[in-house]
């Protein structure tokens, strides 16, 4: 008989996350994706400065600030028609870029490694033979003897101290893991130094944008950075050779260690690119442009039906018709008055909440679709469409993990496998990779152009009465995230965010098909379900806004903590 | 003595932007002598990293479940205050939680460790807090400029001569209504 699970703790940030599933002979039959938390957001933006929008937005979730500031800037200047400096594109170019890779970094990590890797496991492997496995896989600099039984003593010392934090509600010794210990130790010396290179590249997105974690710089029309080669106080040379410096110092980490740890992971868990592929239309939008308009851009993006790369349909610039008329979204299985699908112009947020019905309603997040289907994005929907646009890059880092793992397993393993939980896993380190190499060509040619004399960076924006419409669209970590904003004399009228985690975490739509996270549980093995750690894996391979965190929390195994009231 | 403030919660969500608000308030009320880094900390996680390690003091402020009436200021000190976000009691605890459980593991936890928790009666979207936690905001501040001046900061009101300058005021800033005498959000005109 079907066994029914639900895992519910989640987090509050990107909507309080509740995953339940159906189990029946180890497998999942039927899952639900449902956001727990009304995220009223695009109210609150109503009769405002539309100038003001990105400050709030990029206050919508904790991890994704920079990204909703920059889609916000970028929908109300298309709907204003306005243009801004090539300046102001390559640092922005500059802050997402940085921005992304710092993401993947911590995703890949410390919000996912966990559940393929084992600490338990890493304490009891031998650091010398750790050692030369790493020294044989790649001619990363860190990967000596005495680094690594450093780390080993490190996660001894925090075990022993018996204050686990995350780390404690992670799931050592099951069964599901399958790493040799000395993959175990390397990995997890990895996640350590993952921690101060997450730290280096953010600084990238401090300099520029004078702040995190919320970024201050940004502007309807530009960014406020001043450009002055011979000024201390404005964006200098000094300051633009210390970005480069940080760029460079986490590209050896990234294309010798993380490049190199995803393909072991996933040599040694090819079981899993079985498991997780679910929705197969692709979609992710082009990013980093690179003129004033947002009609040419470095990284491609596009749509992907059925998982069919010959059918790519690319998405070309800020105002493609073929992504603006191809949004709608759904809200039959959400907690909103009415039934309909509509774009997101004619949106509304009306919320109307009935239990957790499994045929009816039963999420808050509302369900999107690209020509009426669900969709997929994120880093493998963008390293598709990056690869069948025929995308160098994206490519050669590709092809070299694919490789590694085929040499690995002792198999071949080809594109086919990226539609898979380890697949998505991989895409994302690749888009590492990928985006890394995009920073330092956007530093080159923001050097370039104030070489050139070019110190504008910042274009004023009008507002005329009347109405204007618009929408912004940018490929964040978790994917495609749109904006669409309508201003009336000056005003915001409506406001929608349709953000990656809608598209993946939406419940099914008007049409009843699954979402990306329901399809992509079907089929899932579940060795013990009071334990589910393959669920686990297969949603934290999506990048759940912030662990959407399914580190799973024990209610009854609180610690007593004390408060003493002032 | 390296002291930093930091302030944390969703500036969206009604009393969840308490611990924002606080250290945006501090910022305008006061000049620190020595110098003390006030950060909104929004619900960032692993992104703070860069500013808690090897300190030798952070103060945190946020919206804390005590099972208090709203309002209530709960104080939490040391290896309480990793407890309190493992145990869930913030709303954004599992931010919080990751960090300071990284910040462990790297051995670079702060010295003193203290949490500034207030009970939060309404986290529906909107900037104002709700009238129980607007009425405690004054205490909050006197606590952590008490805890401050504690440590050997003077702080200082401002009198508008300073050479600092006014940090500039968030959409969500802490406002007084004058006509009721109680503090608002700023709403849109």
């Amino acid at each position: 008989m079907a066994k029914r699970i639900v895992i519910d703790p989640i987090t509050r940030i990107e909507g309080h996350l509740r995953i339940d599933c159906e189990i029946d002979g180890g497998k999942v039959t039927n899952a639900w994706s449902s956001g727990q938390m009304w995220r009223g957001f695009e109210l609150i933006l109503k009769g405002r400065d539309p100038r003001d929008a990105w400050v709030i937005t990029q206050r919508f979730c904790g991890v994704c600030t920079t990204v909703h500031a920059i889609t916000s800037v970028r929908a109300v200047e298309n709907a204003l028609g306005l243009e801004v400096p090539l300046n102001a594109q390559y640092i922005r170019n500059l802050i997402m870029g940085a921005h992304g890779v710092h993401d993947h970094i911590v995703h890949f990590y410390h919000l996912c490694a966990l559940d393929w890797v084992d600490i338990v496991s890493a304490l009891k492997a031998d650091a010398n033979a750790s050692a030369k496995l790493g020294q044989k896989l790649s001619p990363w600099k860190r990967n000596s003897y005495e680094e690594i039984k450093g780390a080993q003593a490190r996660l001894q010392a925090l075990v022993d101290s018996g204050q686990l934090g995350i780390y404690g509600s992670g799931y050592w010794g099951h069964p599901a893991m399958q790493l040799p210990p000395e993959v175990n130790l390397l990995a997890a010396t990895h996640y350590l130094q993952a921690l101060e290179y997450q730290r280096t590249i953010n600084k990238v997105v401090a300099i520029l944008g004078s702040k995190t974690p919320h970024i201050q710089n940004l502007a309807v029309g530009g960014v406020a950075n001043a450009i002055n080669l011979d000024s201390p106080a404005t964006l200098n040379m000094e300051r633009l050779y210390y970005v480069k410096t940080l760029i460079d110092e986490v590209n050896d980490f990234i294309k010798q260690a993380m490049l190199v740890d995803v393909a072991a992971v996933g040599a040694h868990y090819a079981g899993w690119t079985k498991y997780g592929a679910g929705v197969t239309n692709y979609l992710s939008v082009p990013d980093m442009p690179m003129d004033t308009k947002g009609a040419s851009f470095t990284l491609p993006g596009g749509y992907i039906p059925k998982g069919d790369i010959g059918k790519f349909t690319a998405i070309s610039s800020f105002k493609d018709k073929f992504f603006a008329d191809n949004v709608q979204e759904s809200i039959k299985h959400s907690w909103y008055d009415g039934d309909w699908t509509r774009h997101p112009y004619e949106g509304e947020t009306v919320p109307k909440y009935t239990d957790f019905e499994d045929n009816g309603k039963y999420s808050w997040v509302k369900s999107p679709s690209f020509q009426g289907e669900p969709a997929q994005v994120g880093p493998l929907a963008n390293v598709l469409c990056m690869f069948a646009a025929g995308h160098e890059p994206t490519k050669r880092y590709a092809t070299q993990v694919l490789d590694t793992v085929s040499s690995l397993a002792g198999a071949k393993v080809g594109v086919e496998a990226l539609h898979s939980t380890i697949g998505r896993i991989a895409a994302r380190v690749i888009r590492c990779a990928v985006l890394n190499d995009t920073l330092a060509e956007q530093w080159t040619a923001l050097v370039n152009n104030i070489a050139r004399g070019d110190m504008a960076t910042f274009n004023q924006p009008v507002f005329h009465n009347g109405v204007q419409q618009g929408f912004g669209y940018h490929e964040a970590p978790r994917g495609t995230l749109s904006h669409w904003v309508i201003i009336e004399n000056g005003k915001i009228k409506n406001y929608q965010a349709v953000v990656p985690s809608t598209w993946n975490a939406g419940p099914r739509n008007g049409k009843d098909a699954l979402g990306p996270y329901e399809a992509s549980l079907l089929g899932n093995p579940v060795a013990d379900p009071a334990r589910p750690l393959e669920v686990l894996r297969t949603i934290h391979s999506f990048d759940p806004c912030l662990a959407c965190a399914v580190h799973m929390v024990d209610r009854n195994n609180r610690e007593i903590v004390n408060v003493r009231v002032l | 003595m390296d002291i930093l403030v930091l302030g944390i919660g969703n500036a969206l969500l009604g009393d969840e932007s308490v611990g924002v608000k606080a250290v945006e308030e501090l910022g305008r009320r006061y000049v620190f002598a020595p110098a003390v880094e006030l950060l909104d900390g929004g619900t960032a996680g692993m992104e703070l990293l860069a500013y808690i390690r090897n300190r030798d003091v952070v103060l945190i402020i946020d919206a804390m479940r005590f099972d208090a009436p709203p309002g209530a200021i709960g104080r939490v000190e040391g290896a309480d205050v990793p407890a309190a976000f493992r145990n869930r009691i913030s709303p954004h605890q599992l931010g919080l939680s990751d960090l300071l459980a990284a910040a462990m593991l790297t051995d670079e936890l702060p010295d003193r460790l203290v949490l500034f928790g207030v009970e939060p009666q309404s986290l529906e979207p909107g900037f104002a807090l709700s009238p129980p936690v607007a009425a405690s905001f004054e205490k909050l501040l006197a606590a952590v400029v008490e805890e401050l001046r504690g440590l050997g900061v003077d702080a200082r009101p401002r009198t508008g001569s300073e050479t600092e300058p006014l940090p500039a005021a968030t959409p969500w800033a802490y406002v007084q209504n004058n006509a009721s005498g109680s503090p608002v959000g700023k709403e849109p005109a």
